[in-house]
């Protein structure tokens, strides 16, 4: 009877170190959204979102070219990530036991968790240093290298959700292959894709690493795709590491939009699949 | 394809001819364009070992594999090597795994087996929010609260209640191996937590009602039944997050204290691979200084691919047996 109630109370325990943990684990996001808040909310207005930074020593200015320049150099990274991310998955997808599908998931599992910082080294030798200037291209390149992987997985594991029966009932009428993985099987699958590809985009969005040394980051408005520009990222970076009191602030409030950003991005998009998978399966 | 044709006049079996030789060029296009994207991912990797190796390449001539054992990093003198700097990185990451993997085990263990169902999904999306947060968040974050917080009132309560080992001894120093160890800790979290319970997941349900039914505790069913089941993946989600705090930069570059030294004390600032790449890639004066810093980043890239691949064989052997068929980690 005793050795049960010692089984049972330890069991308890173990729950409950366990529970313990959960509150630990959630804690540290609660710590850093009310940091932002707190520091970030303050300086935020409209002239933030509109202006360019003020010069050193005064207060005020925005992030405007920032802003911009992620739009700009994201876009870019996405118009080269998406479709060869998209077109390995739907190759995956399609032939499954070939050994290209088996080496290329494999791969690209392994570059998922490839230093983003060495992806930055490898765009920084291949253009920047050929070109003598720094440029967005050579950002852009960078994030889309980190984006593939990613891309590629979503597309290949929401294709696999597609009912084969489908592909079947394309093929009985008479469609092509081809046609039917585009408008069928693609068709099918696409919300969960787009949902996956806005998970990648936030992602990359944040990373500042492989822009260091190939986008670099400016004080202007620029909308030259083969000279440096500015994004978010590196804004938070360059002047969270300067000197003076107003720039912490500037920092604080340019990581709070990038945070906004990033995070609107990933919630809705985790909403969004939740829903429209719903709506598949009927 | 021909005993498919339809009977009917001449012309029309002309156009269905036409329309199928059609489909069939279709489809030979289509299948070359998703060669092509297939193929890029592997050719990418290539890619990225070539350049990096020959990028290197003066720098492996000259100092070839005593690069990694050597002390010295003196760009001024031309001399680099990478030792301090790989301790940094084996250190932080060590210290991170120590923190974060029985924080995150417990909590994939409690979400899939204890938790109440409304909390399940709440919990691990709130968590993997934490894994959405970028790197650089977390070195401001890091810089300006965490490190106060460190400094004044956690380092010195460590460094009274552990004072008699090396690695709690010294001055206390606001940037420091031990906080960059603790925001990496913070970060890898979520990856682990998130494949863990995946990997948990995929466990059946036989194996903990087999356990309940001879009289385990729920804790008990857990230990016995279920954790061993799922070893070799939850390894694998370790080694995952592993990599992760192997190759982080930016939040590491912000914490560390950047000093070219080898300290007992976690209290002493230190140095990380991917941190010497972020601070001086830019400030490289001298070719030899780029290389060696291609060398480290090449370091740094083999040694993140063989984690992430022992990785990934571990977790695939787990979802191979599932019965949910889970496969992706």
């Amino acid at each position: 009877m005793n050795r049960r109630t010692v089984r049972r109370v330890k069991s308890n325990v173990m729950v409950g170190i366990m529970m313990a943990a959960v509150i630990v684990a959630v804690l540290p996001l609660l710590f850093i959204l009310a940091s932002l808040l707190l520091r970030g909310a303050s300086s935020l207005s409209l002239a933030f979102f509109t202006h360019l930074p003020a010069p050193a020593g005064e207060s005020g200015g925005g992030v405007l070219h920032a802003i911009v320049g992620t739009l700009i150099i994201v876009g870019m990274a996405s118009l080269a990530g998406i479709p060869i991310g998209a077109g390995a998955g739907v190759y995956c997808a399609e032939y499954p036991g070939s050994r290209l599908s088996l080496v290329t998931r494999f791969v690209s599992d392994v570059m998922n968790g490839t230093p983003s910082i060495v992806v930055g080294v490898f765009a920084w030798t291949i253009i920047v240093a050929p070109q003598h200037h720094y440029s967005a291209l050579a950002g852009s390149a960078a994030l889309a290298i980190l984006m593939i992987p990613m891309v590629m997985r979503t597309t290949e594991e929401l294709l696999k959700l597609v009912p084969n029966s489908l592909r079947e009932a394309a093929l009985a009428l008479g469609y092509a292959r081809w046609r039917t993985t585009l408008s069928v099987m693609l068709r099918t699958a696409l919300p969960g894709i787009v949902t996956g590809t806005l998970l990648a985009i936030a992602r990359i969005a944040g990373e500042t690493a492989p822009l260091l040394f190939t986008a670099l980051g400016n004080q202007y408005l620029s909308f030259r795709p083969n000279a440096p520009m500015a994004a978010l990222p590196l804004v938070v970076f360059t002047y969270s590491i300067g000197p003076y009191e107003e720039w912490h602030r500037f920092a604080w409030a340019a990581a709070l939009v990038l945070i906004l950003v990033v995070l609107v991005l990933s919630i809705a998009a985790r909403f969004a699949t939740r829903q429209r998978f719903g709506a598949t399966r009927d | 394809m021909a005993t498919t044709l339809p009977t009917g006049g001449l012309s029309r079996r002309a156009a269905t001819l036409k329309a199928l030789t059609g489909a069939v060029r279709g489809d030979q296009i289509f299948r070359i364009l998703l060669t092509t994207a297939a193929l890029a991912i592997p050719a990418l990797l290539l890619a990225l070992l070539a350049v990096l190796v020959r990028g290197a390449r003066p720098a492996i001539a000259q100092f070839g594999v005593g690069f990694a054992a050597t002390k010295t990093w003196d760009p001024v003198a031309g001399q680099f090597g990478a030792f301090p700097m790989i301790v940094g990185t084996l250190l932080t990451s060590l210290v991170a795994l120590l923190i974060a993997v029985p924080l995150s085990l417990g909590v994939a263990v409690y979400l899939t087996e204890f938790a109440p169902g409304f909390l399940r999904r709440p919990v691990a999306m709130t968590i993997e929010l934490l894994a959405a947060i970028p790197s650089v968040v977390y070195g401001l974050w890091g810089v300006f609260v965490l490190i106060p917080l460190l400094q004044h009132a956690v380092f010195p309560f460590l460094r009274s209640l552990l004072g008699f080992l090396p690695l709690f001894r010294g001055v206390i120093y606001g940037p420091s191996v031990l906080a960059a160890s603790i925001i990496l800790a913070i970060m890898i979290m979520p990856f682990i937590m998130s494949v863990a319970r995946e990997v948990l997941l995929a466990v059946p349900g036989s194996q903990r009602e087999a356990a309940m039914a001879l009289g385990a505790t729920r804790w008990e069913a857990v230990r016995t039944a279920i954790v061993p089941y799922a070893r070799s993946g939850l390894i694998g989600a370790i080694i995952l997050g592993l990599g992760r705090a192997l190759g982080e930069t930016m939040a590491v570059t912000m914490l560390i204290g950047n000093r070219h030294d080898i300290s007992a004390s976690l209290f002493a600032p230190g140095y990380t691979m991917a941190a010497a790449i972020a601070n001086e890639f830019n400030e490289a004066a001298t070719p030899m200084h780029y290389a060696a810093l291609t060398y480290v980043a090449l370091l740094l890239f083999v040694i993140t691919v063989l984690v992430n691949a022992a990785a990934r064989f571990l977790i695939w052997r787990v979802s191979r047996g599932g019965v949910s068929g889970r496969n992706s980690a």
